[in-house]
């Protein structure tokens, strides 16, 4: 791509973007949420057409008019969200839409055969005859890729791929992209994951404000701060919180919380965890833990060991069969989600669309979403809508969400705005307990400080707060103490202060098991 | 943008009514008969005292009717059985009205409040199972629309609560102290066919409590809240369960209300042949009314004015079937879900759009 520039009225969100990829390698292209990398990637795909520029492909210039002509082309996408049918089998998915035979006939003998030799050829390995709905995410997603190659991709462009997996799993697409790339297929990576970008990509393009700032640069030659240091032109911001402000009240304290699998296996997305939750295992056991004002407890675990359930019990949406659940010494075990909210607990959901907006509503009415019963929205049976409004200018000045105004349907956000959106939200209610689960998932580097920088803020005045994250800097960064979830269980209590991510891994997925009894 | 908006709030319920009217003619055309002259006498038939009288009184009910209907789809309770919860509530509530003699105001109250209790209680029945038994609302309610149908029967056989009326069986009479006033001073109506129900009033008041209920209060937003998106509703605190509960007895209460206009300003008791299909017809006013409480009133008192100029449609030298007016209707309704649907789709797109113009230029503007 050669200088790209791609206007909207009255904007530039792409202003001579330059990309060149070699044959044959991963591309990685970095850069800040609204920088322009979506608007870059779909002029790539050919959801968009630029206004000026070139697209050589091969050597030839070429002009997309829809996708169809960037697929002829031999130029694929994966999406971050995958788009699959979960009750289709990993080949019926694949060739969905491209099915091959007549058009009165499906010809499912070539369909699998073909599907079974690319799997094999790339090292993908997904049994073409499973069901979506059994596969884990990192499965899932090889399933998307298989799905470009069967179209005859030869250049696959990735969105985020790594958002949604756990570090294992990581290193598993990391591999498929290897040995994709060793059978002569380009890929372009899309990412903000520094440490990944560098581990995977042979050349790294960086952008920022819809220009390119760096490129061809080798990964060998810079550091994750370099890189970040481009991409937001500014110091890059770490998680490491500062000193140690833990006092020796107990804001929430849980005792022998347990919650059985079955029955709430159905709510979840079916992957991983829901296939065990199902059979009787339980999703919570004996879960004992307590977490003081001005203290962070993180939790890690690989995603699916009863980190979501916990989270839920606490906030009240789900009912453990036995247990306390103490806020403040008390006791509010059979007080529902709103008693609970009253109280003063926050809570910053894992899927923030599904459980923390509501998406055709204006934000000033979504800033009230979990507050609705509390001053100063609320008075008597009657709702404030100028407290809403003041409350959602304060959120979106202070946590910086860009957004034309507060009037502004939740839905027209960018993910990463939304977020910021809900923690503010969530910080501004002035909690005394904070429960959160990925803060800051999806957002980009700057807001990620500022997330941080609120809750240890926060944490300062006295805010106690369990933290859930599969972002393993960022919990060693900011917690006091860390607790590792495996099976519904918590099997092991370390110190941030001197664990390693590798050790941590190991105890999450079970490798290494805590000495002293946790 | 926000003339962007008024424009498309203008622009479903138009097209929809054009639509309506388009394929009106084309029935009209298959029958032989000429549209123009169709829409020329219906317009001309609109334009009488008279029939602004009827086609208020007879938007009554209907409007309550899909007020009842929208706190449901508030939050995506289908309450069907709206039907069933107004002929219940209206032959108990004649039937109580009769057994009682209070003086004129409380006489009124008394029996409006039998009315929205029975309502209630035949909705709430539809909460309860769903609630505590998970069975759908859809199948509750229809099912309980058959149960009312046949109690009724029961009731009208029933001598301490009904007589023989001439040809049709009907609760006893209400005293004259449970007569609504009417207006007929105000539209000089004498000894005209009909009476302008002083109900209207009642309506109104209603019709204003509910926008209050939906607009200004916490029980408002916790039911728009659970409608969009039950995930975060929960997450925030709304109590699924409570507020199924709560919204099956708003609805069932307001659905008592429906039959009151007929009972109070017009029969005086109830009959036999108590006007049915209302609840249905609140289902078509709450589509077309986008749920809104003056979206409904219009459109109860379009369904009203097509019901009503219809009837000349027989008329010499004419001739056309009067249940063109019923396909107007009905393509009024699709059409208007479908024309809503699209323009939330553009507005949802527009809205997106924008953003993401305004952020980018933000952004690139802080970079500059």
């Amino acid at each position: 791509m050669v200088d790209i520039v791609k206007r909207f009225p009255g904007v530039v969100a792409n202003d001579g973007v330059n990309l060149t990829v070699r044959h044959g390698t991963i591309h990685a292209l970095i850069g800040e949420n609204g920088a322009g990398k979506s608007t870059v990637m779909k002029i790539l795909y050919g959801a968009q057409r630029p206004d000026e520029g070139h697209i050589i492909v091969n050597g030839t210039e070429t002009h997309f008019k829809s996708p169809k002509d960037a697929i002829a082309l031999g130029i694929g996408m994966v999406f971050q969200h995958f788009m699959l049918a979960d009750n289709l089998t990993v080949w019926e998915n694949v060739v969905l839409g491209a099915e091959p035979g007549k058009s009165w006939r499906m010809d499912e003998d070539a369909a699998r055969t073909r599907i079974e030799a690319l799997s094999k050829a790339n090292g993908l390995g997904v049994d073409p005859e499973a069901f979506v709905s059994e596969l884990g995410v990192g499965e899932r997603q090889r399933v998307e890729i298989l799905k470009v190659l069967y179209r005859g991709a030869q250049i696959i462009i990735l969105d985020e791929p790594t958002a949604v997996l756990v570090p294992q799993e990581v290193d598993e697409l990391f591999q498929s992209l290897r040995e994709l790339t060793a059978q002569g297929v380009t890929i372009v990576f899309i990412s903000h994951k520094l440490d990944e970008v560098l581990a995977i990509a042979d050349d790294i393009t960086v952008i920022r404000a819809g220009k390119t700032v760096a490129s061809g640069v080798r990964p060998a030659e810079v550091t994750a701060r370099d890189l970040a240091e481009l991409m937001v032109g500014s110091e890059l911001p770490s998680p490491e919180t500062r000193t140690s402000t833990v006092t020796d009240v107990v804001a929430l304290e849980l005792d022998g919380v347990t919650l059985a699998g079955g029955d709430n296996a159905a709510k979840k997305p079916a992957h991983t965890a829901a296939g065990a939750a199902s059979t009787g295992r339980l999703a919570l056991d004996h879960i004992t833990l307590k977490v003081h004002k001005g203290q962070i407890v993180g939790i890690a675990g690989v995603e699916g060991n009863g980190q979501t359930e916990l989270l839920e019990t606490i906030i009240g949406m789900r009912t453990p069969t036995s247990g306390r659940i103490l806020l403040a010494g008390d006791d509010l075990s059979d007080d529902n989600t709103r008693v609970r909210r009253e109280r003063g607990m926050a809570y910053i959901p894992e899927d923030r669309q599904r459980d923390g907006l509501m998406l055709s509503s204006p934000l000033w009415e979504n800033v009230m979403l979990g507050y609705q019963s509390l001053a100063p929205f609320s008075k008597g049976p009657w709702m404030d809508k100028a407290a809403g409004r003041a409350r959602a200018d304060a959120v979106v000045r202070n946590f910086d969400v860009r957004t034309p105004g507060i009037d502004t349907m939740a839905l027209a956000l960018s993910g990463g705005n939304q977020q910021k959106f809900i923690v503010g939200r969530e910080m501004l209610s002035n909690p005394s307990v904070l429960v959160a689960a990925h803060p800051t998932r999806g957002i980009d580097v700057g807001a990620q400080a500022a997330v941080w920088d609120a809750i240890r803020d926060a944490r300062e005045t006295g805010l106690a707060v369990l933290l859930v994250s599969a972002d393993l800097d960022e919990l060693i960064g900011l917690s006091d103490i860390l607790l590792v979830m495996l099976r519904g269980r918590i099997v092991a209590r370390l110190n941030p202060a001197t664990v390693t991510k590798s050790e941590l891994g190991q105890y999450m997925t079970g490798a290494k098991v805590a000495e002293e009894a946790a | 943008m926000n003339r962007q908006k008024t424009f498309y709030s203008f622009a479903a319920p138009i097209a929809a009514l054009l639509m309506a009217l388009f394929v009106t003619s084309l029935a009209l055309l298959a029958g032989g008969h000429n549209p123009l002259v169709a829409f020329q006498k219906m317009v001309h038939y609109a334009g009488s005292v008279d029939s602004l009288v009827v086609v208020l009184n007879k938007s009554i009910p209907l409007f309550i009717a899909g007020l009842a209907v929208a706190v449901g789809f508030k939050m995506n309770l289908f309450n069907i059985g709206v039907e069933g919860q107004y002929r219940m509530a209206a032959i108990v509530a004649a039937a109580a009205g009769a057994a009682v003699h209070l003086p004129a105001p409380l006489h009124v109250a008394f029996i409006l409040l039998v009315a929205m209790c029975v309502g209630a209680f035949w909705a709430g029945i539809a909460g309860v199972l769903k609630v505590t038994r998970n069975v759908n609302e859809v199948v509750a309610t229809i099912m309980l629309n058959g149960v009312a149908l046949g109690i009724i029967g029961v009731l009208l056989g029933w001598k301490p609560v009904a007589t023989l009326q001439g040809a049709f069986r009907s609760t006893r009479p209400l005293d004259k102290s449970a007569w609504m006033p009417t207006f007929n001073k105000l539209f000089g109506l004498n000894k005209s066919i009909t009476d302008s129900y002083g109900f209207i009033v009642i309506a109104a008041i209603v019709g204003v409590i509910v926008h209050i209920l939906f607009t200004r209060t916490r029980f408002g937003f916790d039911l728009k809240a659970s409608g969009m998106n039950p995930g975060a509703a929960r997450a925030s605190g709304v109590n699924p369960k409570a507020m199924v509960i709560r919204t099956m007895l708003i609805s069932g209460a307001l659905a008592g209300l429906i039959g009151m206009s007929i009972v109070l300003n017009q029969e005086h008791r109830f009959t036999q042949e108590f006007p049915q299909q209302l609840g249905f017809g609140g289902i078509a006013v709450a589509l077309v009314g986008r749920q809104k409480v003056g979206g409904i009133a219009l459109a109860a008192m379009l369904f009203a004015l097509i019901a009503r100029v219809s009837q000349v449609l027989p008329e010499p030298p004419l001739r056309a079937p009067k249940e063109v007016g019923t396909i107007m209707q009905g393509t009024m309704i699709l059409s208007a879900v479908i024309a809503y649907e699209v323009v939330r789709r553009r507005a949802e797109a527009a809205a997106v759009k924008h953003a993401a113009e305004v952020t980018a230029a933000a952004h690139v503007g802080a970079a500059a």
